[in-house]
């Protein structure tokens, strides 16, 4: 191909993601040091950081940004740990491990809103719900889940959502690992978690960074289940930063200030996204 | 017991453990399967029944409360409208990439991906607003068009990948007969490449169909797709666990079947290529 039509080909698709980045970007830095509320229109003008400064020393800021920070640390913390364990376990021929496998990995296809409804009716409803079924079975007051425990509410439904995927990614590195080292090893009588420690784990190094940061990516922007659960209370107890930005933005009308904290959020995530993006460059070859 | 039978002992108990565990992820998804088939009272009965005599009333009741195929042509029209726009820019693109690296080729991909960081919620009041005022708020275009910008740096990944595992040889040697640009695409390319790209296109569609974000955000009644429709339940206005569990049984059935048939490109695809 001649390097005019090279480039014509590739125009399209860096034109359009550049204009999707460079767009709403400079728009959210610009309603960010504006007076932009679409309640009283008639006030304007450049503010400076004077929306960033609103953000941050709202009350609300700092659980939110803490909230953030344990949603996103349990569910990487559960997510990993259990889909390691889940993984090397069906890491061996069984009847039926095809089947076992769909079972596994379904959860991560269910859209984020049913997820969530299933577990905040089904599973967690203080009277009809399984979950009040058994304590009552063994004899306990049934929790409130959802009014109690918010946040570690939204943890348990997110991790469910999101260890199959930390399964399903395990699983398929699993499978290239070399075999023949791992049967040598045992016939020098390695053990479990010998085997586990020198061959098992370096293995999965790679899968397992990968798996952290793009799970921290999705993790940090959060939304449907908290929105469809707790609305983000009692109070602010299981309100992130996206959830605070969001309501700021459609239920408080205040542009200015959402877009403030959407600039915190975005730097936020380039912080993690940097070396999201060094990992996978490493794997590219061109 | 020789060392053999302990061996032997120990894989039977994995193995035992693995269907625990298997059941207990996908008991909540069996569970609302079973509860779309009860009445509302038998939904809601204190202990949970498990035997019951199944009706299919909400699934009728469905449609004439909440115009469940609507939200279900919604959701169609985005994600599969929003997974061709993005192939149509990207098939090209990745292709002259992969046929003709420059410099700048492993930069600009790695760009493109970082764009797929961006935080929703970042960008949400620009896209509320220019939607508004471009008079796109609550219709399928606006979500085609952000489906297709947001999957559009994983498809290009994926697609690079692809095409990248061709052999050059092969296209060498045409180039040496003399074949055109449009027959070297035409006949030697796509045929190599067709599984890929329809694999990259189910996952981008299973990507679009479960978005929730945008759909709630940027439509109402006209263009909500079926995350939208879901998260009307959360109302408190009524138990309906039943009714629920029938939209979301539809709602997702399709889609984890498609997930269970693109597991390998989902690995792709959602690690970036970096896990295959």
């Amino acid at each position: 191909m001649n390097p005019t039509l090279v480039r014509w080909l590739q125009a399209p698709s860096i034109i359009v993601l550049f204009l999707w980045m460079i767009v709403p970007l400079s728009m959210t830095v610009y309603f960010s040091t504006i007076r932009y509320n679409l309640l009283y229109p008639e006030r304007s003008g450049f503010i400076g950081l004077s929306n960033y400064e609103y953000f941050w020393t709202d009350p609300s800021f700092l659980p939110a940004l803490l909230n953030t920070l344990i949603l996103v640390g349990s569910v990487l913390a559960i997510s990993v740990v259990l889909g390691l364990a889940v993984s090397i376990l069906i890491d061996r021929p069984f009847k039926g491990r095809g089947l076992v496998r769909v079972m596994l990995i379904s959860p991560f296809f269910i859209m984020p809103t049913v997820s969530a409804l299933i577990w905040k009716n089904m599973m967690m409803n203080p009277i009809y719900g399984l979950f009040a079924v058994v304590s009552h079975l063994f004899g306990a007051e049934p929790i409130d889940w959802l009014s109690q425990f918010p946040l570690l509410s939204v943890i348990i439904i997110v991790s469910w959502q999101w260890t199959p995927f930390a399964i399903l990614i395990f699983m398929t590195s699993l499978q290239s690992q070399d075999q023949e080292q791992k049967e040598a090893a045992t016939l020098d009588g390695a053990g479990f978690w010998a085997q586990f420690w020198n061959l098992t784990l370096p293995h999965l190094a790679r899968p397992i960074s990968i798996v952290l940061l793009i799970q921290m990516i999705f993790h940090l922007s959060i939304f449907a289940e908290i929105y469809v659960t707790t609305g983000g209370g009692p109070g602010v107890q299981s309100t992130n930063l996206t959830y605070l930005i969001f309501t700021q933005a459609l239920q408080g009308f205040d542009i200015g200030v959402a877009s403030a904290g959407g600039v915190f959020a975005i730097i936020l995530a380039n912080i993690v996204a940097i070396f999201l993006v060094r990992a996978v460059g490493k794997t590219l070859t061109v | 017991m020789t060392d053999k039978q302990i061996a032997q002992f120990k894989n039977r108990v994995a193995v035992v453990a693995a269907w625990i565990v298997a059941c207990l992820f996908f008991f909540p998804i069996f569970w609302m399967v079973l509860t779309s088939f009860k009445t509302e009272l038998q939904a809601i009965a204190v202990p949970p029944k498990l035997f019951f005599e199944p009706t299919l009333e909400n699934f009728t009741l469905i449609q004439d409360r909440t115009d469940y195929t609507k939200f279900a042509w919604n959701s169609i029209v985005t994600s599969v409208g929003g997974t061709l726009l993005a192939m149509l820019i990207a098939i090209p693109s990745a292709y002259a990439m992969a046929f003709n690296p420059g410099r700048w080729t492993k930069d600009i991909l790695m760009w493109m991906l970082s764009t797929k960081m961006l935080p929703a919620v970042g960008v949400l009041m620009p896209i509320y607003i220019l939607s508004q005022k471009l008079g796109l708020l609550d219709t399928k275009g606006v979500l085609v068009i952000i489906y297709a910008l947001i999957n559009l740096p994983i498809i290009m990944l994926i697609l690079f990948n692809y095409f990248r595992e061709i052999p050059k040889e092969i296209l060498e040697a045409s180039r040496m007969d003399g074949t055109s640009t449009y027959n070297e695409i035409t006949q030697i390319v796509m045929p190599l490449a067709w599984g890929g790209i329809a694999s990259t296109a189910l996952l981008s569609i299973v990507l679009c169909w479960n978005e929730a974000f945008w759909s709630i955000n940027l439509t109402a009644s006209d263009a909500g797709t079926l995350p939208a429709l879901v998260a009307s339940f959360s109302s408190p206005e009524g138990l309906f666990w039943a009714k629920l569990s029938a939209v979301s049984t539809l709602a997702c059935a399709p889609i984890v079947v498609f997930g269970w048939l693109c597991q390998k490109q989902l690995v792709q695809g959602l690690t970036f290529g970096a896990v295959k």
